[in-house]
C-alpha cells in the first residue's frame, strides 16, 4: 500500500485535531490555523485524486485493522478524490473571501469559534466524502448539522439564532428519518459497510424477499437525505438561514453544506441500495418531481425579493431542484450531470455570497437593491465577480452554470419520453426566470447612482480579491474544460460499481 | 398482518412513538416541547435497534464460565449503534436547549411563531 493511501484518514483526523486545538488559541492563530489546514487538505486531496486517476482504481482503507464485515473502511476512488479536492478548494476561497466581513461580524473574543467550526464542517465533509460505512455517516451527519448550526448563529442577531433554531428543526427531523433508514437497512441486511450491503440487498432484490421495507428504506434515506439538503418542499429554513448569517458562512453552507448531503444520496443510490433496485422502486420519479417543482418555485420566489443575499439564497433552492431532477432522471447520464452541477453551483454560488457581501460593504451594510445601485462601480471586483456568477448561473455559454446545463439537457435526452419533454421544458422556463432576477441585479449594481456612498479612500481587502478571481477562474475553468471532469466524474461513478 | 404486530410488539411500540416524537417535533409550537419530541423520536430508534439486537434466551455478549460459542449471546453491534446515537442525541439536545435559553431571553417566549413573528419586526 503506497504512503499515499494513508492522506484520507490523516486529512480527516487533522481537521479534527485542528478543531480541538483551535478551541484553545486566539482567533488571529486559529484563523492562520485553519487556511493552512484547508490548504494542506487540498494538496493531499489532490495526490489522492491523482493516485487514483494513475492506478484506475479505488482502493479501501481499512480502519484499525479490524477486516471487512466488522470494522469501519474508507473508500477512496477518483470520484472521492475529486470532490474532497473541490470541497476544500470553495472552503478556502469562501475563507479567504469573507475574512474582513467576518471582523466585523463576529466578536473578537468569539472568532476562534468560528475557525474550531470550520475545521469540524471540513472534517465532516471529508468524512461524509470517503466512508465506507453507513453508520459513521450519521455520526458526521450529526457534527456536520451541529457545525453549521454554530457557522450560522456565529453572527450573534435575533435573525441568525431564529434561522439557526428553524435550521436545527427540519435537520432533526431529516436526520431523524436517516437514522430509521439506516436500522432498518442494518436490520434487512446484517451489515452496515456500503459493499456488504449491497450484496445482500442484491439478493434481497432479485429473491423479492423483504419488497415492502426495502422500499420504506428507500423512502426514508431519501426524504431524510432531501430534507437535509433543502429540496424544495423542505426549503423553508433557507432563505433566512443563508440571508442573515455572515458571507463565509452562507458560502460553506449553499456550496458545501448542502452538497455534502447530496453526495451522500449519490453514494447510497449507487453504493447502498444500487442503482437499479432504486429506479425500480420508482423513488427517482418523486425526486424528479420535487426537483422540477424546486426548479420553478426557487426562481418564482426569487423574483419577488429586494434582498441581494435572500435572492441568491432562493435561487439556490432552484439550483438544488436542478441537482435533483439530473439525479430523478434515472440513468447514468443524470447522475454524471447533478454531480457535474454540484461543483458548477458551488464555485458560482459561493461566490455570489462573497459578491455580494463585498456589494454591501461600499453601499453602507445595506443588501437592498435600491443601495445597491451603482455598488459595481465603487467596488470593481466584487462587481465583476457577481456578474460572472450571475452569467454563470442564468447559463450564458463560456461560465460553468452552461455547461451544467448541457449535460442536463443531454442526460434528459436518454431518460424516456415524459421526463425528456418535461425536463426540458422546465430547463428552458427555469433559465428564464433565473435571467429575469439575476439580470436585473447585475443591471441594479451598474446604475449610476447613490453618490453618497461614495468614499475614495475605499480598497477592497486583498484576500478578497485574490478569492474573486480565482473564483471566476475555477468557473471558466469548469466552464471551458468541462470534458475531463465530466470524464473523471463517469469514471468515479463507474468504481462505485 | 394484525398478528404480526402482536408478535413484533416491541417493534410496533418503537415505531408509534416514534411518529409521535416526529409530529411533536415538527408541529408542536412550544420549543421544549419540540425538544422533547426529538428525544422521544431518538429514543424509539435505540428501542427499535435494542429489540432487532435482542434473541430471546440468549445472554450479553460478555464471556463467562469460558462459553466462546456464538450462538450462546446476542448480536453486540446494535448495543454499540445505540451507544452511539445516545451521545449524539445529547449533544443535539444540548445545542438545542442553549439556543431555546438564548431565544428565550431575547423574546421572552418559547412559542417559535411568536419568536419568529418577533424577530421579524425587529430592525437590524
Amino acid at each position: 500500500m503506497d504512503f499515499v493511501c494513508n492522506f484520507p484518514p490523516f486529512s480527516i483526523i487533522f481537521c479534527l485535531a485542528c478543531g480541538i486545538i483551535s478551541s484553545a488559541l486566539n482567533g488571529r492563530a486559529a484563523k492562520r490555523l485553519s487556511i493552512a489546514l484547508v490548504s494542506l487538505v487540498g494538496v493531499m486531496s489532490a495526490c489522492v485524486l491523482a493516485y487514483t486517476v494513475k492506478t484506475g482504481e479505488a482502493f479501501i482503507y481499512v480502519m484499525g485493522k479490524f477486516p471487512a464485515p466488522w470494522g469501519n473502511e474508507l473508500r477512496v476512488g477518483t470520484l472521492e478524490g475529486l470532490m474532497a479536492l473541490f470541497f476544500s478548494i470553495i472552503m478556502l476561497l469562501s475563507i479567504l473571501g469573507g475574512l474582513r466581513a467576518l471582523e466585523t461580524d463576529v466578536e473578537e473574543a468569539r472568532m476562534n469559534l468560528y475557525f474550531v467550526m470550520i475545521d469540524l464542517m471540513m472534517s465532516s465533509l471529508l468524512a461524509l466524502i470517503y466512508t465506507n460505512d453507513l453508520f459513521t455517516a450519521y455520526v458526521f451527519v450529526e457534527i456536520n448539522t451541529i457545525a453549521a448550526c454554530a457557522l450560522i448563529m456565529i453572527r450573534a442577531n435575533g435573525h441568525t439564532m431564529v434561522a439557526a433554531t428553524k435550521y436545527m428543526i427540519m435537520s432533526l427531523l431529516g436526520s431523524g428519518l436517516l437514522l430509521i433508514g439506516i436500522c432498518m437497512i442494518y436490520d434487512l441486511t446484517g451489515h452496515l459497510l456500503m459493499s456488504n450491503i449491497k450484496e445482500a440487498i442484491g439478493v434481497l432484490a432479485a429473491t423479492g424477499q423483504y419488497e415492502i421495507p426495502l422500499t420504506v428504506v428507500i423512502g426514508l434515506v431519501c426524504i431524510g437525505l432531501a430534507i437535509k439538503s433543502a429540496l424544495y418542499p423542505f426549503s423553508s429554513w433557507l432563505p433566512d438561514a443563508y440571508g442573515y448569517s455572515t458571507a463565509s458562512s452562507s458560502a460553506v453552507l449553499s456550496s458545501l453544506v448542502s452538497k455534502g448531503y447530496i453526495f451522500l444520496l449519490v453514494k447510497v443510490f449507487c453504493r447502498v441500495i444500487g442503482f437499479d433496485v432504486m429506479v425500480g422502486h420508482k423513488i427517482t420519479n418523486i425526486l424528479f418531481l420535487f426537483g422540477i417543482l424546486g426548479m420553478i418555485m426557487g426562481s418564482l420566489n426569487a423574483i419577488r425579493q429586494h434582498d441581494v443575499r435572500r435572492l441568491i439564497a432562493f435561487s439556490s433552492i432552484a439550483q438544488i431542484g436542478y441537482i435533483y431532477m439530473g439525479i430523478g432522471i434515472g440513468n447514468n447520464a443524470g447522475l454524471v450531470a447533478a454531480i457535474f452541477h454540484i461543483m458548477s453551483h458551488a464555485a458560482s454560488k459561493s461566490m455570489l455570497f462573497i459578491c455580494a457581501a463585498g456589494l454591501s460593504e461600499v453601499s453602507g451594510g445595506s443588501k437592498n437593491f435600491t443601495d445597491l445601485k451603482g455598488a459595481g462601480y465603487r467596488n470593481p471586483a466584487a462587481g465583476i465577480g457577481f456578474t460572472v456568477g450571475a452569467f454563470s448561473m442564468v447559463g450564458i455559454p463560456l461560465f460553468a452554470g452552461f455547461t451544467s446545463k448541457v449535460y442536463f439537457a443531454e442526460a434528459a435526452l436518454t431518460g424516456g419520453e415524459a421526463k425528456m419533454e418535461i425536463a426540458m421544458v422546465t430547463l428552458a422556463i427555469s433559465t428564464i426566470l433565473n435571467a429575469i432576477y439575476f439580470i436585473r441585479a447585475v443591471i441594479s449594481i451598474y446604475t449610476p447612482r447613490n453618490e453618497h456612498f461614495q468614499n475614495a479612500a475605499y480598497r477592497p481587502a486583498a484576500s478578497m480579491v485574490f478569492s474573486i478571481v480565482l473564483f471566476i477562474s475555477l468557473n471558466l475553468l469548469l466552464g471551458t474544460f468541462s470534458y475531463p471532469i465530466a470524464n473523471a466524474i463517469g469514471s468515479g461513478l463507474f468504481m462505485f460499481g | 398482518m394484525g398478528s404480526n404486530l402482536f408478535v413484533n410488539f416491541y417493534e410496533t411500540v418503537a415505531m408509534i412513538l416514534f411518529a409521535v416524537g416526529f409530529t411533536t417535533l415538527l408541529l408542536h409550537k412550544n420549543m421544549i416541547k419540540k425538544i422533547m419530541g426529538f428525544n422521544i423520536m431518538d429514543t424509539a430508534i435505540y428501542l427499535f435497534l435494542a429489540v432487532k439486537g435482542y434473541i430471546n434466551g440468549r445472554k450479553a455478549p460478555i464471556i463467562v464460565d469460558g462459553v466462546t460459542d456464538t450462538s450462546a449471546y446476542i448480536n453486540p453491534v446494535p448495543a454499540g449503534l445505540v451507544l452511539t446515537g445516545i451521545v449524539v442525541s445529547v449533544s443535539v439536545t444540548a445545542l438545542m436547549l442553549a439556543l431555546t435559553v438564548r431565544l428565550y431571553r431575547r423574546y421572552h417566549t418559547l412559542n417559535i411563531d411568536l419568536i419568529s413573528m418577533r424577530a421579524k419586526r425587529e430592525d437590524l
